[in-house]
């Protein structure tokens, strides 16, 4: 057996560091080459790590959250090759599990000696407690005491990993939760939905005590009769994209004073044309959401008012106005928010910015955006569809210098001179850079946004 | 013509239709269950139950003629046996007999109805039953389906004259000297491993690359390995092709496509069984299908509201315990309880000599699945019970869950390893880990305790090997 580390290897874009947003694998794993065993997430993207041989994770050097520095240890595998080494390498594996249990530190090297001087007897102590059932205890002091069969020193370490770690198993999405038949009908008897309920036994099955628990504190208090305190703090940890997304908002937040500018807009004939559009798709010309047509307007205008297509480099006091119009679009994800980058919107047409839109939207939301489609914007749409509110104020996607926000469509009764008619009327939410936009510019680009897609027409002729 | 009105109406009385009947009526369901043959379906009457006896007769016939030409290694010898098939089916049919009546003496007992005769769906609500007395109109909130299945015909090769059927096979009052088996699946090499232990020239004609296709090369190893012991020709990757001219064989086009005859007293079609969803007037109804069966959902639920199918007619697996697991259920969704199917496993057995036994996923279909397997795997030949009964081919396999170490599937080949699959089933229903398995005594001598060494042998400590 030898031993094999993994580095974390360069992730491009001459990035010196990443952050470990997901591991793959725990010490005690398997992995075969080419399987993943951890995920790190640079700027904007996340990239998946495979790993080069096949082996035994024996080690492993960060924790999630932790940032990782280009060329450093991540992973130890125990991979087949020369022989010996049998003896130490049950040592070696107890040193990792009580560091996987309290989290190791990020560097490794000088940590673990340490911890094998602490020795198996801590350790064992506290797996054994920690899973409080006797065949796994014993099955460890046994290689301890005896030294015996290297057959046998294999499997404990997962298992003493696994019970430090989490003894309640969290089901992959879609799988069946684990229960007894009695169990089962217990829950379906209760009205319980199984799926809700985290299972404490082993491999994640639901206990009887599981259900119990789950119907006086579960997610429907109401069945239990009464209300009932709770008291509980959930800690969750701000990782990965979570993180990214809190330190941008507090970047631009306290860099930019915003000033936000709420317009109304009556889209009633932008409606009607968009509804004559879509009437016959073809794959060419797919059905268009409102997004293209705002596009086209944000085109036209910037076209006129250049100095808010710019990024502002506050440090070095520049403006950089784009000749490209590069738009953003909030969106979504099940992970949190991202912004994928319509590149060029000035050289596409309403269906040319239609496709790319819903590419970078489907692609955003399944997570295979690449770091390419998430920067490089120079102006930003965030739209809430129809959860839009009617007035919002959007965070400026730093260091943009203006972000145009959507509000949800409604049919509202309008004064047109001799009566109350019905108009699908939308507001606009947009938010300025108010160190290098004055109010009066902003003004008068949400009200040539508004002329624009008021009168449909005018998004397509030159003027 | 009379009517009848009931809360729930039953067709066919297989093992899905009698246990869905008898639950109904221990719920206080005012229940009618229409059968037009024998109480019991084709498990009773045609299929697990007569099988069964004539392989427990073929078995037993060739033990006694084992020792009769002085095989066994203890030393027991006997003149030589003498069957008398006709004696032997007389007392299949009778244990088939009593069944019948115990099945109409539970159904009594729950206070179900019976009707004998062909039903037919004139609408949603409504069934029209052809009795002996006369057509009778039966009204009902609920219906079940439970029509179950019939062995498939060949075009080419009907059912008729020396062609038969597994029904055919089971009703066979003498032994044929030769006998060809199309169909290498389950039914065909259970019959046809009982003709050959009762002294048929047996051969048996696969269109598939292998015996028994749904289980792997490794489980069905010890079932080969005794067929060619048995002297049983196995012709996998062939083709029947018809009967030959004369009517004595069975003409077939081998794996290296050339033609054959074989010649066969009898020709055993097994090539698969087909739903019976025909002569119910489905066409009345609208329900969705999947092929040719009645689609259901998780409540056995099909298209039409209150309306339930459940056993064969629903698909595969065509097993008489999946069958009665949903008749219980549809019987307690019925009586307004709570139910789903929510089971994890659903054993099936093969009874060839050595038995198979499979509860969950194979190694095959766990991978596929996408989980990283630990796998324990322990033979027969290391299990002390095994040896003193004379048959230590087999093994038991434990299939679990790498990191969690929960059992996805079980399996195992030998000798009277139809019992485990008790064990097996409730081990994989009640979520069990290695540790679980490998923590429990079993009673020692036994086959059993194949069991917990294999899950031992997942766990990287099995003892006794």
């Amino acid at each position: 057996m030898a031993e094999r580390i993994i580095k974390l290897p360069d992730v491009g874009e001459g990035i010196a560091e990443a952050e470990l947003v997901e591991w793959h694998v725990k010490v005690g794993d398997v992995v075969r080459e080419d399987d993943l065993i951890a995920a790190v997430m640079t700027d904007k993207a996340t990239v998946e790590i495979p790993s080069p041989v096949e082996g035994e994770v024996t080690w492993v050097g960060a924790e999630v959250g932790d940032t990782v520095a280009i060329g450093s240890a991540i992973v130890k595998l125990k991979v087949a090759g020369e022989g010996g080494a049998a003896a130490e390498e049950p040592a070696e594996n107890q040193s990792v599990i009580p560091g996987q249990a309290e989290g190791l530190s990020p560097e490794p090297r000088t940590d673990a000696p340490d911890r094998k001087g602490a020795g198996g007897g801590a350790a064992l102590s506290e797996s054994s407690s920690a899973l409080g059932s006797g065949p796994f205890a014993g099955a460890k002091s046994r290689n301890d005491g005896g030294g015996s069969a290297a057959k046998l020193v294999a499997p404990p370490p997962p298992k003493a990993a696994h019970a430090g770690t989490a003894p309640a198993q969290r089901r992959a999405p879609g799988e069946k939760p684990l229960a007894s038949p009695a169990v089962r009908l217990k829950a379906r008897e209760a009205g319980v939905d199984l799926r809700q309920v985290q299972g404490t036994g082993l491999a994640g099955r639901i206990t009887h005590e599981d259900i119990d628990a789950f119907l006086l504190r579960g997610p429907e208090p109401a069945r239990g009769g009464g209300l009932v305190e709770r008291s509980a703090v959930t800690e969750v940890k701000i990782v990965g994209l979570r993180r990214r997304i809190a330190e941008k908002m507090a970047l631009s937040k306290s860099r930019i004073p915003h000033i936000t500018i709420v317009e109304e807009v009556n889209v009633s004939p932008l409606e009607d044309l968009r509804a004559t559009l879509n009437r016959k798709p073809t794959p060419e010309r797919p059905k268009l959401t409102l997004l293209p047509f705002l596009m086209r307007a944000m085109v036209k205008a910037l076209a006129e008012q250049p100095a808010l297509n710019a990024l502002y480099d506050d440090e070095a006091g520049i403006v950089r106005q784009h000749a490209a119009i590069n738009i953003g679009i909030a969106t979504q994800t099940p992970t949190g928010l991202i912004v994928p980058v319509v590149k060029h919107a000035e050289a596409r047409d309403l269906w040319g910015c239609g496709i790319e839109l819903a590419r970078l939207a489907e692609r955003g939301r399944d997570g295979t955006a690449t770091r390419d489609e998430l920067t490089g914007s120079t102006i930003t749409i965030t739209s809430l569809g129809a959860f839009g509110g009617i007035a919002t104020t959007p965070v400026i996607n730093y260091p943009e210098v203006a972000i145009v926000g959507v509000n949800k469509m409604v049919v509202r009764p309008v004064w047109d001179g001799t009566g109350f008619v019905p108009r699908k009327m939308m507001n606009l939410s947009s938010s300025f850079d108010h160190r290098v936009i004055d109010g009066w510019d902003a003004a008068v680009f949400v009200q040539r946004l508004k002329e624009l897609l008021e009168n449909p027409a005018t998004l397509f002729v030159d003027i | 013509m009379t009517d009848i009105t009931c809360k729930l109406l039953v067709i066919g009385a297989g093992p899905g239709g009698y246990v869905c009947a008898i639950r109904a009526g221990q719920l206080g369901i005012d229940t009618v269950i229409v059968e037009s043959t024998k109480l019991g379906g084709s498990c009773l009457n045609v299929g697990c139950i007569p099988s069964k006896a004539m392989i427990h007769v073929a078995e037993e016939f060739e033990k006694a003629a084992e020792a009769a030409a002085g095989k066994t290694p203890f030393g027991l010898t006997v003149s030589q046996p003498v069957l008398d098939l006709k004696q032997a089916v007389a007392w299949k049919d009778g244990i088939v007999q009593r069944l019948n009546n115990g099945v109409a003496g539970l159904l009594r007992k729950a206070k179900v109805k019976i009707v004998h005769g062909k039903a037919r769906f004139r609408d949603g609500r409504t069934v029209l039953v052809e009795t002996e007395t006369g057509p009778k109109t039966v009204h009902a909130e609920a219906i079940v389906i439970a029509s179950g299945s019939a062995p498939v015909e060949l075009p080419f090769l009907p059912f008729g004259g020396n062609v038969i059927s597994s029904t055919g096979a089971l009703a066979l009052t003498e032994v044929p000297k030769r006998l060809v088996v199309v169909g290498g699946g389950y039914i065909g090499l259970e019959l046809g491993t009982a003709f050959a232990r009762m002294g048929s020239t047996v051969t048996v004609v696969e269109a598939q690359e292998k015996i028994l296709p749904l289980y792997d090369a490794e489980l069905t190893g010890p079932v080969a390995k005794r067929l060619t012991a048995l002297g049983v020709e196995v012709l996998t990757g062939a083709r029947a092709l018809g009967p030959t001219a004369k009517g004595d064989g069975l003409r077939v086009e081998t794996a290296d496509g050339r033609e054959r005859s074989l010649p066969a007293d009898r020709i055993l079609v097994t090539v698969g069984r087909k739903p019976v969803t025909e002569g119910l007037s489905l066409e009345n109804l609208v329900l969705d299908m999947d092929g040719r069966f009645i689609r259901i959902g998780e409540r056995c639920e099909t298209a039409m509201r209150g309306i339930y199918a459940i056993g064969d007619v629903t698909g595969e697996p065509m097993l008489a315990h999946r069958a009665m697991a949903q008749g219980e259920m549809v019987a307690e969704i019925v009586a307004g309880l709570p139910r789903a199917w929510d089971k994890r496993g659903i054993p099936a057995i093969c009874f060839t000599d050595p038995e198979i036994v499979s509860v969950g996923l194979s190694p095959e279909e766990a991978k596929r699945a996408g989980h990283e397997l630990k796998i324990g795997q322990f033979p027969f030949a290391a299990n002390g019970r095994a040896m003193t009964r004379h048959g230590e081919a087999g093994f038991v396999r434990v299939v679990a869950q790498a990191g969690s170490d929960l059992v996805l599937g079980i399996q195992a080949v030998g000798q009277g390893v139809s019992e485990l699959s008790a064990a097996f089933g409730l081990a994989i229903e009640m979520g069990a880990t290695l540790a679980d398995i490998a923590g429990t005594i079993h009673a020692h001598p036994t086959l059993g305790e194949a069991f917990p060494e294999a899950a031992m042998k997942a766990l990287g400590h099995a003892l006794h090997i």
